[in-house]
C-alpha cells in the first residue's frame, strides 16, 4: 500500500498545532501592548503569519 | 461629485476588461496551453473573499473589534489539512464529479432525491448571500453618488444594471459548451485577476488612512486606545469565546462547502499538485487583506466621531472625505472585483445543480422530452436560464430584504446552511456504513433547525412574518423560542444556530446509518468513495456492472446529451485507448456502459446518468453480497499481488546471493586446480633433475669422482629445495586454515630485526651486498609471535638479497614507531618492479623476474606466507617501487590497546 504522504501529515499536524494557537484561552493570554501596537493584534496577525511561512517551507521544500 | 454615467463607463469598461482576461484564458485552454498555474490556482481560492470581506468586514470591526479575523483563521487551518481536499479532488476526477450536489449524492447511491435536496439547501442558503454582493456594489454606488433619484424606473435602478451585466457575463463564459469536466478555464483566469485587484485596492485604501490620514500603525492605536469606547476593540473579549471557535469551525467548513468554493478548489482544479502552492499563498493573500481592517475600522470611527455613519462603507467614505476620489474609484472597482467573482463563480456552480439535479429529473420523466434528438442545446438553455433566475432571486431577496440587515449577518446565515453538509461530506469520504437514508435525515433535520433558528428568525427582523415564534417560542411554548432553543441562551445566534442544527445533523446521520443497510449501489460507492486512493478507476468499476446494451443506443445517447460532435469526440478518443481505430466497432460490454455513464454524469449528473444509461441497457440485477464480494475479491487480489511481488523480489534477491556465491566457489576451484597443478609443476622439476642425475649415477659407474660429488651436490641441494617447498606448502595451508600455531608474546622488533640480519649476515657478505640497519632507540613492544615475524623479516631480506646485484648491492633496513604501529621498511637498489607486479607478486606461486628465462630463485611463497602473518597480527605488508629504482618492501605491525597492554602485562 502507498504510505501517506510524510508532507501531507507534517501539514496536518501544523494545522492540528494552530487550532489551540489561535483559539481561546490562548489568544486571550495576549494584553496590554506589544511593540507599540496591541498584543493581541500582534500575537494573532504573527503565530497566523509563521503558520503560512512554515506551511510554505514544508509544501515547497524540494524533493517533495 | 462623480458623474453616474462616468461610474457606470467605467464598470462597463472593468467588465469588458475580465470579459478579455477570460477569452484569453478561454482561448489558451482550446489551443492546450492552460494557462491555470499553481499561483493562478491559489488566487482564484480568494473568490473566498467578496464584498462581504471587501466592505463587511471593516463594519464587523466597528463592533466586534479582532474578531471578524476567525473568518479567515478557519480557512488557513482547514486548508491544512490537504490530505482531506486531496481526497476529494481526487474523488471528484475519478467519479467525474461536478458539483457538491453530485458529489453527495454519487457517494451515497447516485440518488436523485439527495442531490435535489442538497441543491435545494444550497439555494436557499446561497441566494441571500448573492443579495449581499448586490446590496453591496448598490451601497458603494450610493456613497459615489449620494444625490440617488430615487423616483427611476426600475429597469434603469443600478443595481438591476449590475445584475443584468453580471448574469451576461456568467451566461457568455459558464456555459459555452457542455463539458464531461464542467471547467472554465477562462472564468477561473478572470476571478484570479479580479483577486489581485481587490487585494491592491484594499491595500491602496488602507495605506491611504493609516499613513496618510494618521501617522501609521501605532499612532492611530494609540489614539484609539485613549478613548475607551474605542479601546475595547482592541482587546479580546473572554467572553465570547464560544463565538470565536463557532466562527473558525464555520468558516473553515464554508471554504471548502460553499458551492462556489467547491467549484474553485475540486472541480476547476486542473492539477493536484497546485494545492501545495495554494495551501500557503491563499493563507498569506487571507491574511494581507486583513492586515489595514482593524485600522481602517479604528480611522473611520476617529474621524466619523459624533456625526452618523454607516461602518460598512468606510473604505469609500474616508478617501472620499479627503477628497481622494481617483482612490475612492479604485475601490469601488476592487469592491466591484470582490462582488463579481463571487456572482459569477456561484451561479455558475448553483447553475449546475439546478439543472442537473433539479430540472434534468423532472424532465427525464416528461413524454415531450422523448421525442428530442439534441439535448444538449437544452442543456446548456436550461443552465443559462437557471443563471438568470438565480440572479433575479437574488436582485428580489436585495430589494425586499436589502435595508433590514448589516452585511455581515447574511453572509453568515449562508455559511450555516451550506456547514450542514459537512456530516454527509466527511462521513462519506471516511466512513463506508453512511447511509442514503442517514445523509437525508441529517441533512433534513440540520436544514429544518437552521430554517428554524436563523433563516425564519431573520424574515422575522425585517417583517415580512410575525416574530412570535422568537419572542414567546413556538405556540407559545418558551422552550421552543426561536434563538433559545430548549433554553439555550447566552450564546449569539449564529453560535446557536450552528450547535443545535449540527448536533441534530450528525446525530441523525450516524443513528439512521447503524440501522440501515445500504443497497447494492451504494455499498459499491462507499468502497470506491472511501478507498479512492487504493482502487484504481475503471479496474472494478466494469466488474460490477452486469448486462445488456446496443452500442447504437449507447451512441445515441451521448449524442443526444453533448451533441453528435462532442460525442463522437468523446467516442473515438475512448477506443484510441482501447487500441480500436473506429470506434463504431467497439463493442457494448461494460466498459463501453461505464465509459457512457461517466461522460453523461460530467453533463448531467451521476444520478441522472445513471438513469438515462439504465434506460437503454438491461442491466442484470447484481445483490449487495456480490457487489461486496467483487469489491472484496479485488482488494483481496490487490494484497495477494503485493505479497507475491514482495515474494518475487525477495527470490531475485536470493537469486543474485546465489549467483554471487556461485561465482566465487567456481574461482576458488579454479584456484585449487591452479594451485594443485602449479605445485605439482613445482615439485616435479626438482624431482625430474634429482631423477636423471641419479640415473646418470646409477647407469654409469664409472663416471669421474668429481663429477659424481657435482651431481650428488645438486642432488642434494634440489632436495633441500624440495624439502622447502614442501615446508611452505604445508605452512601456507595452515595458515590458510587457521590452523597454525601462534604463540602471542610482547616482542620488540628490533630484536627480531637485529637477529634477522645477523643471521642473513654471511649470505650478504658472500655476494658482496652491503647491509646497514637504522633502529631507534627505543622501539614500543607489540604483541605478536616472534618466530613469526622473523621469519617475514628474513624472507623479506633473502629476497632482497636475491634481486640485488652482487658487488653495488645495497640493502637497507628502517624501523620507526608512531602511535599507532611500528613500520618496518627493507629497501634495496634492485631492478625495480612495474606497477603491475608490486600487486602480483603477493600472489601465490608468482614470482619477481623473468620467470620463462630466469632460473626461479625461489617458491613464490613467501611473500604471500608473510602477507598472511602479518595480517594476522592486524598490520600490513606492501611493496612501493618503480622499475630501475629499487624496491622498498614496508610492513607494519599496531600497537596494542590499552585493554590488550593490561592483559599482556599480566
Amino acid at each position: 500500500m502507498k504510505q501517506a504522504s510524510p508532507t501531507r501529515q507534517r501539514l496536518t499536524a501544523l494545522g492540528l498545532l494552530g487550532i489551540p494557537l489561535l483559539t481561546f484561552p490562548l489568544v486571550g493570554l495576549p494584553s496590554g501592548e506589544w511593540l507599540g501596537l496591541p498584543a493581541s493584534y500582534v500575537y494573532l496577525f504573527g503565530i497566523w503569519c509563521g503558520l503560512i511561512a512554515i506551511a510554505a517551507w514544508v509544501s515547497e521544500r524540494k524533493g517533495n | 461629485m462623480l458623474s453616474g454615467w462616468f461610474i457606470l463607463i467605467l464598470s462597463t469598461a472593468y467588465m469588458a476588461l475580465l470579459f478579455a482576461v477570460a477569452r484569453f484564458g478561454d482561448a489558451r485552454a482550446d489551443a492546450g496551453k492552460s494557462i491555470i498555474t499553481a499561483n493562478v490556482y491559489a488566487l482564484s481560492l480568494a473568490v473566498y473573499c467578496t464584498s462581504w470581506t471587501f466592505y463587511g468586514s471593516v463594519g464587523r470591526a466597528t463592533s466586534g473589534g479582532l474578531s471578524f479575523l476567525t473568518i479567515y483563521i478557519g480557512p488557513t487551518l482547514m486548508l491544512l489539512m490537504t490530505g482531506v481536499i486531496l481526497k476529494m479532488i481526487r474523488i471528484s476526477k475519478v467519479h467525474r464529479i461536478t458539483s457538491i450536489a453530485d458529489f453527495i449524492a454519487s457517494r451515497y447511491g447516485k440518488s436523485q432525491f439527495l442531490a435535489g435536496l442538497v441543491t435545494i439547501i444550497a439555494v436557499i442558503g446561497v441566494v441571500p448571500y448573492i443579495a449581499l454582493q448586490l446590496k453591496a456594489v448598490s451601497a458603494s454606488l450610493d456613497v459615489l453618488l449620494l444625490d440617488t433619484d430615487t423616483n427611476l424606473p426600475w429597469w434603469l435602478d443600478s443595481t438591476f444594471l449590475i445584475a443584468a451585466l453580471l448574469a451576461l457575463f456568467t451566461i457568455l463564459f459558464g456555459t459555452r459548451h457542455l463539458d464531461a469536466t464542467e471547467r472554465h478555464e477562462g472564468m477561473v483566469a478572470a476571478v484570479a485577476f479580479e483577486s489581485v485587484v481587490k487585494l491592491v485596492a484594499f491595500f491602496a485604501v488602507g495605506l491611504f488612512v493609516t499613513y496618510g490620514m494618521y501617522g501609521g500603525f501605532s499612532e492611530l492605536f494609540q489614539r484609539a486606545a485613549e478613548s475607551p469606547e474605542l479601546a475595547r476593540l482592541l482587546q479580546l473579549d473572554s467572553s465570547r469565546a464560544g463565538t470565536w471557535t463557532a466562527m473558525i469551525v464555520l468558516s473553515g467548513l464554508a471554504i471548502i462547502f460553499l458551492p462556489r468554493q467547491f467549484q474553485i478548489i475540486v472541480v476547476e482544479n486542473v492539477d493536484e499538485s497546485h494545492l501545495k502552492r495554494a495551501i500557503w499563498l491563499f493563507p498569506l493573500y487571507l491574511l494581507l487583506i486583513n492586515i489595514f481592517v482593524l485600522p481602517l475600522a479604528l480611522g473611520g470611527l476617529l474621524h466619523f466621531q459624533g456625526q452618523a455613519f454607516n461602518a460598512d462603507t468606510f473604505v469609500l467614505t474616508l478617501p472620499l472625505a479627503h477628497g481622494a476620489e481617483a482612490l475612492a474609484l479604485l475601490v469601488f472597482i476592487g469592491g466591484l472585483s470582490a462582488a463579481t467573482g463571487m456572482v459569477i463563480v456561484e451561479t455558475i456552480a448553483l447553475s449546475t445543480m439546478v439543472c442537473n439535479d433539479l430540472v434534468m429529473p423532472w424532465l427525464l420523466r416528461s413524454s415531450r422530452f422523448e421525442a428530442s434528438k439534441d439535448l444538449s442545446r437544452l442543456l446548456i438553455g436550461i443552465r443559462r436560464i437557471a443563471i438568470t433566475v438565480i440572479l433575479l432571486l437574488g436582485y428580489i431577496y436585495f430589494r425586499a430584504a436589502g435595508e433590514a440587515y448589516a452585511l455581515v449577518g447574511i453572509g453568515l446565515i449562508s455559511f450555516a446552511a451550506v456547514a450542514q453538509f459537512a456530516p454527509a461530506m466527511f462521513g462519506g469520504m471516511y466512513w463506508k456504513q453512511g447511509t442514503r437514508a442517514g445523509a437525508i435525515a441529517g441533512l433534513l433535520g440540520g436544514f429544518a433547525i437552521w430554517l428554524y433558528t436563523l433563516l425564519l428568525p431573520s424574515f422575522a427582523r425585517s417583517g415580512w412574518i410575525g416574530n412570535g415564534f422568537v419572542e414567546h417560542g413556538l405556540f407559545g411554548l418558551s422552550a421552543l423560542k426561536a434563538q433559545a432553543l430548549f433554553g439555550l441562551s447566552g450564546m449569539d445566534e449564529i453560535s446557536h444556530s450552528l450547535w443545535w442544527s449540527l448536533l441534530t445533523n450528525l446525530g441523525l446521520y450516524i443513528l439512521v446509518s447503524l440501522n440501515t443497510r445500504p443497497d447494492a449501489v451504494e455499498a459499491g460507492q462507499a468502497e470506491r468513495f472511501v478507498d479512492v486512493f487504493r482502487h484504481s478507476a475503471l479496474e472494478t468499476d466494469t466488474r460490477i456492472w452486469r448486462g445488456r446494451a446496443s452500442v447504437n443506443e449507447l451512441v445515441a445517447l451521448l449524442e443526444r446529451f453533448l451533441g453528435p460532435a462532442r460525442a463522437q469526440q468523446q467516442l473515438s478518443m475512448f477506443a484510441n485507448e482501447r487500441g480500436t481505430a473506429d470506434w463504431q466497432k467497439l463493442k457494448a460490454d461494460a466498459d463501453l456502459v461505464h465509459f457512457a455513464e461517466a461522460q453523461l454524469a460530467g453533463a448531467i449528473g451521476s444520478a441522472s446518468a445513471r438513469v438515462m444509461v439504465a434506460s437503454v441497457a438491461q442491466e442484470e440485477d447484481i445483490g449487495l453480497e456480490e457487489v461486496l464480494d467483487i469489491l472484496d475479491e479485488a482488494t483481496q487480489v490487490r494484497a495477494y499481488s503485493r505479497e507475491l511481488e514482495a515474494k518475487s523480489q525477495e527470490l531475485e534477491n536470493a537469486t543474485t546471493e546465489l549467483r554471487a556465491v556461485n561465482e566465487r566457489l567456481r574461482e576458488l576451484d579454479k584456484m585449487k586446480d591452479d594451485f594443485i597443478s602449479t605445485v605439482t609443476h613445482e615439485l616435479r622439476t626438482p624431482l625430474t633433475s634429482i631423477r636423471a642425475l641419479s640415473e646418470m649415477l646409477h647407469e654409469d659407474p664409472k663416471l669421474e669422482l668429481a663429477d659424481r660429488k657435482r651431481f650428488l651436490s645438486i642432488i642434494v641441494s634440489e632436495t633441500e629445495r624440495l624439502t622447502r617447498l614442501i615446508n611452505q606448502i604445508l605452512d601456507m595451508a595452515k595458515l590458510e586454515s587457521g590452523r597454525a600455531e601462534w604463540t602471542t608474546n610482547e616482542v620488540d622488533i628490533r630484536d627480531v630485526v637485529r637477529e634477522s640480519m645477523d643471521s642473513l649476515g654471511q649470505l650478504f657478505r658472500e655476494k658482496g651486498v652491503a647491509l646497514t640497519g637504522e633502529l631507534p632507540e627505543t622501539c614500543p613492544l607489540v604483541l605478536a609471535d616472534r618466530d613469526r615475524l622473523t621469519q617475514v623479516m628474513i624472507n623479506l631480506l633473502s629476497n632482497a638479497v636475491k634481486f640485488v646485484s652482487s658487488q653495488t648491492g645495497k640493502v637497507h633496513v628502517s624501523l620507526s614507531a608512531d602511535d599507532e604501529r611500528v613500520r618496518v621498511e627493507v629497501i634495496d637498489n634492485g631492478p625495480g618492479l612495474t606497477a603491475d607486479e608490486c600487486t602480483v607478486i603477493f600472489e601465490k606461486f608468482r614470482q619477481g623476474g623473468n620467470t620463462m628465462t630466469d632460473k626461479p630463485q625461489g617458491t613464490g611463497l613467501g611473500l604471500p606466507i608473510s602477507r598472511q602473518i602479518v595480517e594476522y597480527f592486524g598490520g600490513n605488508l606492501w611493496v612501493e617501487s618503480e622499475p630501475g629504482a629499487g624496491a622498498n618492501f614496508v610492513f607494519t605491525v599496531p600497537l596494542p590497546g590499552p585493554e590488550e597492554q593490561q592483559q599482556g602485562d599480566k
